[in-house]
């Protein structure tokens, strides 16, 4: 028998057990990134003309995006309220890591507007708050779009390691398939990681492209 | 309260011996006591170099800059009291890449202004259509196409139409055809000249073209490093002795025969 069947047939006779864990990773990537979300785009847009506050938020961001992931959910545990074991504790993970692309994004994407629109939005007499509501958001929104999509990938992949303190998810196939040396249960888990990822990717880049207005 | 009332009648725009230095270290000196008096109606043109201080002495105008030294009127009051968003709704901007804003339709960078002074709907419909009309621009053609699928002189034409909106009583403007071709910019000018006449607006129209300010001007003021340099209206303004006046007039006379 070759490897190629024995692998397709592993998954034809747990396909329940893998839509299951997709649909588990699905909903942990969804909480994560919109918790992100709601974090890193009003923030973005808060420091974008505050540049003290902008190199601090901006590195404590980068801060946790240079922790190695398993070593980040090991810290996490231990702390009272967000920490533990489950998925708790695993979102939280992922959101840190999801901060900063998407809030580089929205601050790079706010401050990369075309002068002279801004100095005829100035001009015009619009607020500072019209501004940025009505000029800059709008006018950022396909590069903060581009941040969410990259975050959305790197989160897909973390996503698999969040297994690791029992959130579930895909990862519970690799885990599983590394201590059993199985290929086919690594193979499990890996291949739909993977095609959520590519998924994430064209459909947020179809998005992105529809958003860029010039 | 009658003298001044009387006052401002006649000059919409007033500079009372305003300096600006640059906010750094250097503290440069970029307008040095400057005093000028705008009446109504008035198309002045501000001519000068390159660096001479031209779009400072307009952002001076509607208060995207305040005075380092002296006081900037504008319709009577001090620009430093005056609340900057009610002084700038009430002055018309139009810059040379015209700074139109791409996720907008032609119309609703026109109707920017009434939308921000809450206009309702059909006065505003009204208006850019009026508006349109009077660029030259046919609204059912353009009103809903957006900035990057217009030429570079109806993208010019956008931006006056913007800038004239909400009828304000001042006119700025920044070189506003200086990225266009000859013929364009010829054609512009002409239209500009019409427009001018007929709206009484007043109009503060920068640029460092000679012929330009010749063509356009009620007066002319040349700036040199942040200083006026002289004053004329366009009949006179050849006829100065002043050494920049003598450089700009050399450019027009080389300019027209030069072989291509
Ligand atoms: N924000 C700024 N920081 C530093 N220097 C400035 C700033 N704004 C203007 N300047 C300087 O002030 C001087 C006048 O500038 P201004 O933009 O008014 O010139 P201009 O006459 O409009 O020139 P141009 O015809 O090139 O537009 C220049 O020397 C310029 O370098
Ligand atoms: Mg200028």
């Amino acid at each position: 028998m070759s490897p190629g069947s024995s692998g397709w047939s592993f998954f034809a006779e747990h396909r329940a057990e893998i839509l299951g864990a997709t649909l588990d990773h699905i909903e942990l990537v969804l909480i994560s990134m919109v918790i992100a979300m709601f974090i890193a785009v009003p923030l973005g847009m808060f420091i974008v003309q505050r540049p003290a506050l902008r190199a601090v938020s901006i590195g404590i961001a980068n801060i946790f995006q240079t922790i190695p992931s398993l070593a980040l959910f090991g810290f996490l545990i231990p702390i009272p309220f967000i920490g533990g074991i489950g998925k708790r504790t695993a979102i939280v993970a992922l959101v840190l890591y999801a901060l900063l692309p998407i809030l580089r994004n929205t601050y790079v994407g706010l401050r990369g507007i075309d002068p002279a629109v801004l100095e005829a939005a100035e001009a015009m007499g619009m607020t500072r708050a019209q501004i940025l509501f009505r000029v800059r958001f709008p006018l950022a929104l396909a590069v903060i779009l581009a941040g969410i999509r990259t975050a959305t990938i790197i989160t897909i992949g973390i996503a698999t390691i969040a297994a690791a303190i029992g959130a579930g998810g895909l990862g519970t196939f690799i885990f599983r398939g590394v201590a059993l040396v199985s290929d086919s249960l690594i193979l499990a888990g890996a291949i739909p990681a993977a095609l959520l990822a590519l998924a994430a990717d064209f459909l947020l880049g179809m998005l992105e492209r529809r958003l860029r207005v010039v | 309260m009658n003298a001044k009332t009387e006052h401002f009648s006649r000059n919409l725009i007033e500079f009372r011996d305003v300096s600006y230095h640059i906010n750094d270290i250097l503290r440069r000196e970029v307008i040095s006591s400057v005093s000028l008096a705008v009446p109504i109606g008035e198309t002045l043109v501000l001519l000068g170099r390159s660096g001479s201080g031209k779009t400072t002495l307009l952002r001076l105008i509607n208060g995207m800059l305040l005075p380092s030294r002296g006081q900037v009127l504008v319709q009577g009051g001090v620009t430093t009291e005056w609340d900057p968003i009610r002084l700038r709704r009430g002055i018309g901007y139009v810059i040379q890449e015209a700074g139109l804003f791409p996720h907008f339709t032609v119309e609703e960078n026109v109707a920017l202004v009434p939308s921000l002074e809450k206009w309702d709907r059909c006065r505003t419909a009204a208006r850019v259509g009026e508006l349109l009309c009077l660029v030259g621009l046919d609204p059912s053609e353009f009103a809903r196409r957006r900035p990057r699928e217009l030429s570079g002189g109806q993208r010019q034409r956008v931006g006056v139409a913007r800038a004239l909106a909400a009828d304000p009583p001042i006119l700025l403007m920044d070189e506003p055809f200086g990225a266009l071709d000859p013929v364009t910019r010829a054609e512009l000018q002409r239209e500009f000249r019409t427009l001018a006449q007929r709206l009484q607006k007043t109009i503060v129209f920068v640029t460092h073209d000679l012929r330009e300010a010749l063509l356009l001007a009620s007066r002319i003021v040349l700036l040199e490093a942040g200083r006026i340099a002289a004053v004329a209206p366009p009949q006179e303004f050849l006829r100065l002795e002043h050494p920049e006046v003598r450089a700009f007039a050399a450019s027009l006379e080389t300019n027209p025969g030069a072989p291509a």
